[in-house]
């Protein structure tokens, strides 16, 4: 075989052959539009706006809110119409502008860049930080914060997360069939900005076309190197793909930086290009629409602060009635108690199931067969740290490396016992890191 | 909105395999021996393994019932622990003595200490020691084909020849499941295949079982002898579907091997050192014991933890 990955893991069914043949689509959204305020890690933005204001497309309607924050910007043209908190995917109340869309799309006048090879970093790293980039994934991390290490010479690999290991998802797929150009192009600008590094696309090998496709398009690019990965959840999580791609391994103590990578995912850098050589900020993302209750699962090119409701529409509605709607994948995504909820810069896909095969589910004895900890890809054993968490054991908890946790929920897919040991994990690391934070 | 959403946290998935589904690929795997012991010992073997399974399940039931518990018998394990208490007693055994062990290994050993899970010893094996010790001469007395007879182990303890071949396929006297080496590997291959068990355990064991005959046996690296004592009693059946047993072994990767070695020289010190000429079933027992020890200090390293930091704490420990 020969494909790199890491230790651990599990193979959930990938449910992507519902969306993955169909090409992206359009999608102009009609009347309300919601922007959160908090898109992202970091400082909520400020708004810049008014009720009552005009605004056009790709205009800024809210100021980064410090270093570690990003702007916002409107995705259709139209006025303000209310700023106040409103329910976004987590199911919180998040102070977000309301926009009422007029339907003309009046963008305002883009300033692109013709040849990027004569940038200065800071330029790059400006346009970047302007355009609102954060890690489209889902982490929402500042990309130019990112981009930034203190020690911009020790970054030796720049690793493109195309493993998209999620089940369901398709939207980084199909964006490496579509424009794989953006993603090089895109990759070629980070690359500008650390001299000594390599830049590496980890892809997994259930998309061998764009293995193929991608390879043969950087192989006159002497700093990029495609790299195949086995299909394996969560080959895409950070730490698993810098071991993967690099054999170097962090903790969570740990910023990929200190083993001289910086891992940007296939959104988040087709962003990147967009802002830098288009000049565009970020306005739109490709988006999942998803799963065996869905008229017409495929992949849309959305304007991001459109409500999952209008997506759904355009994909047909519903051909049965769903148990259970996620905001993402069905291993880290989050349930929705409504559809009615706007998209984000990091939301990447709706996921709508008939059934709902966890609360049929049972929990039983915990027979320690070891199956979570073969699963998991940080080398825990969750059963355990489930059970400390249980008793409200924070000093044991931290002391069987339970902060090293990522949440990748690879043990309660695995357990036979049902039990909900990543939920249990996840809620005690919480305590414990609020505790330190306390102190 | 007519029907409301489900919301939980993720993940939103599970796998295929749960308790249930294990224990029947157990039973599954159990069926060759089985099924070769009831040839061998004829029906007198089949009535004492249903007897057992009856039992056990149905004290399971009756135990939850009188103490107001959920039913748990729907998952398979007491079948299992019952399938196992048969497999390890000899045909000629009184019915009312293989009742009495399959009360014990489900009440005592295993309901008494909280139910699946929580055993600290193998439920099946904890049921054949205390007939062992309770009913010495039957447990102890075997018959081949009608006659009587010492087992390939104790022949090969008193220096006498044995004939392998018959060993392998199980032609020859001891416990109902434990006389085919051959029927426990298909058994042991079906397990591996369905991804219940791995090499780790029963590998180490059987590793250190022969490196310990070889060093102490007194017969050097004599063939024969190491595969008489292979196929002989219950190492096989011990190695592959009790010391594999889940809640009985430990958890942690470095622990199995631990687990494994302990199981080989505590089986090796017991067949040549000891009174006895089997010795697995104690071992197993012995060692069951140790797991919350071994786990203790088998604690692996998380993921990117850097090992300095391991070294200094085992300093700090001595």
């Amino acid at each position: 075989m020969g494909l790199k990955t890491f230790k651990g893991g599990v193979h959930p069914y990938d449910g992507k052959e519902l969306s993955k043949e169909k090409p992206i689509k359009e999608l102009k959204p009609q009347g309300i539009m919601v922007y959160p305020l908090s898109q992202h890690i970091g400082a909520p933005a400020q708004a810049c706006v008014n009720v009552g204001d005009t605004v056009l497309r790709g205009q800024k309607i809210a100021d980064a809110g410090g270093f570690v924050s990003a702007p916002i910007f409107s995705s259709v043209s139209g006025t303000v119409k209310a700023i106040e908190p409103r329910r976004v995917a987590t199911g919180d109340f998040v102070n977000s502008i309301v926009i009422d869309n007029d339907g003309k799309f009046i963008e305002k006048g883009f300033e692109g860049c013709s040849d990027y090879t004569k940038l200065s970093k800071e330029e790059i790293i400006k346009k970047i930080q302007d355009a609102g980039v954060v890690g489209m994934g889902g982490a929402g991390f500042p990309t130019h914060v990112k981009l930034s290490p203190k020690n911009p010479d020790s970054i030796e690999f720049i690793i493109a997360n195309c493993a998209e290991c999620e089940p369901y998802l398709t939207s980084d797929y199909r964006s490496m069939v579509e424009e794989p150009e953006k993603l090089i192009a895109g990759m070629k600008i980070i690359l500008q900005l650390f001299p000594n590094a390599k830049g590496l696309l980890g892809i997994e090998d259930n998309k061998s076309d764009v293995i193929e496709s991608l390879t043969s398009l950087v192989s006159d690019e002497p700093r990029i190197e495609v790299i195949p990965l086995m299909t394996k959840y969560p080959q895409g999580g950070e730490r698993q793909l810098i071991k993967a791609c690099t054999g170097r391994e962090i903790n969570s103590k740990m910023l990929p930086a200190d083993a001289g990578c910086i891992v940007d995912n296939v959104a988040t850098i087709n962003a990147i290009y967009t802002a830098v050589v288009e000049g565009k900020p970020v306005m739109d993302r490709i988006f999942t629409i998803t799963g065996d209750a869905i008229m017409e699962p495929r992949n849309y090119r959305i304007c991001i602060g459109m409500s999952c409701k209008d997506i759904l529409e355009a994909a047909g509605g519903y051909v049965r009635e769903p148990q259970k709607l996620i905001s993402g994948g069905p291993m880290m995504g989050f349930a929705l108690i409504d559809i009615d909820v706007p998209t984000t810069k990091t939301s990447g896909a709706l996921l709508a199931l008939s059934e709902d095969e966890v609360s049929k589910y049972e929990t039983t004895a915990c027979i320690n067969c070891g199956r979570c900890v073969e699963a998991c890809p940080e080398n825990l054993i969750p059963s355990r740290l489930s059970k400390f968490s249980d008793h409200g054991d924070k000093e044991t908890f931290e002391k069987w490396y339970g902060l090293e946790c990522i949440e990748c929920g690879s043990c309660s897919f695995a357990c036979p016992a049902r039990k909900p040991l990543a939920q249990s994990i996840k809620t005690m690391k919480k305590m414990v890191l609020a505790d330190k934070r306390k102190k | 909105m007519s029907n409301l959403l489900k919301v939980s946290s993720s993940p939103h998935v599970r796998a295929k395999d749960d308790t249930s589904r294990i224990m029947l690929y157990v039973i599954l795997a159990l069926m060759p021996t089985t099924i070769f012991g009831v040839v061998n010992f004829g029906l007198r073997a089949l009535l004492l393994v249903i007897v057992c399974v009856l039992t056990c399940v149905a004290s399971e039931y009756l135990f939850e019932k009188a103490v107001g518990k959920k039913s748990t018998i729907k998952d398979f394990s007491a079948a299992v622990t019952g399938l196992l208490l048969g497999l390890n007693l000899p045909y000629t055994l009184p019915v009312w003595q293989a009742v009495l062990g399959s009360i014990f290994a489900i009440v005592v050993v295993k309901m008494l200490f909280g139910g699946l899970g929580q055993n600290f010893m193998n439920p099946a094996l904890g049921g054949r020691a205390f007939l062992v010790i309770s009913f010495a001469a039957t447990m102890t007395h075997f018959e081949y084909d009608g006659v009587s007879g010492a087992t390939p182990l104790q022949l090969l303890k008193n220096g006498d020849t044995v004939n392998t071949l018959d060993m392998l396929i199980g032609r020859t006297g001891g416990t109902i499941g434990e006389t085919s080496a051959l029927c426990i590997l298909i058994g042991a291959i079906i397990l591996i295949l369905l991804g219940v068990i791995d090499l780790l355990i029963p590998g180490v064991y059987i590793l250190s079982f022969v490196a310990f005959i070889t060093l102490f046996g007194g017969h050097g690296f004599d063939t024969t002898y190491i595969v008489a004592h292979l196929c002989g009693g219950g190492l096989m059946l011990g190695a592959f579907f009790m010391a594999t047993d889940y809640v009985t072994s430990p958890i942690t990767p470095a622990g199995k091997v631990v687990f494994g070695i302990c199981l080989g020289v505590l089986t090796g010190l017991f067949r040549i050192f000891g009174n006895s000429a089997e010795g697995v079933s104690f071992a197993i027992i012995f060692s069951n014991l140790l797991v919350p020890l071994i786990e203790r200090v088998t604690i692996p390293r998380a993921f990117g933890i850097v090992r300095e930091k391991k070294t200094k704490e085992v300093k700090a420990n001595e």
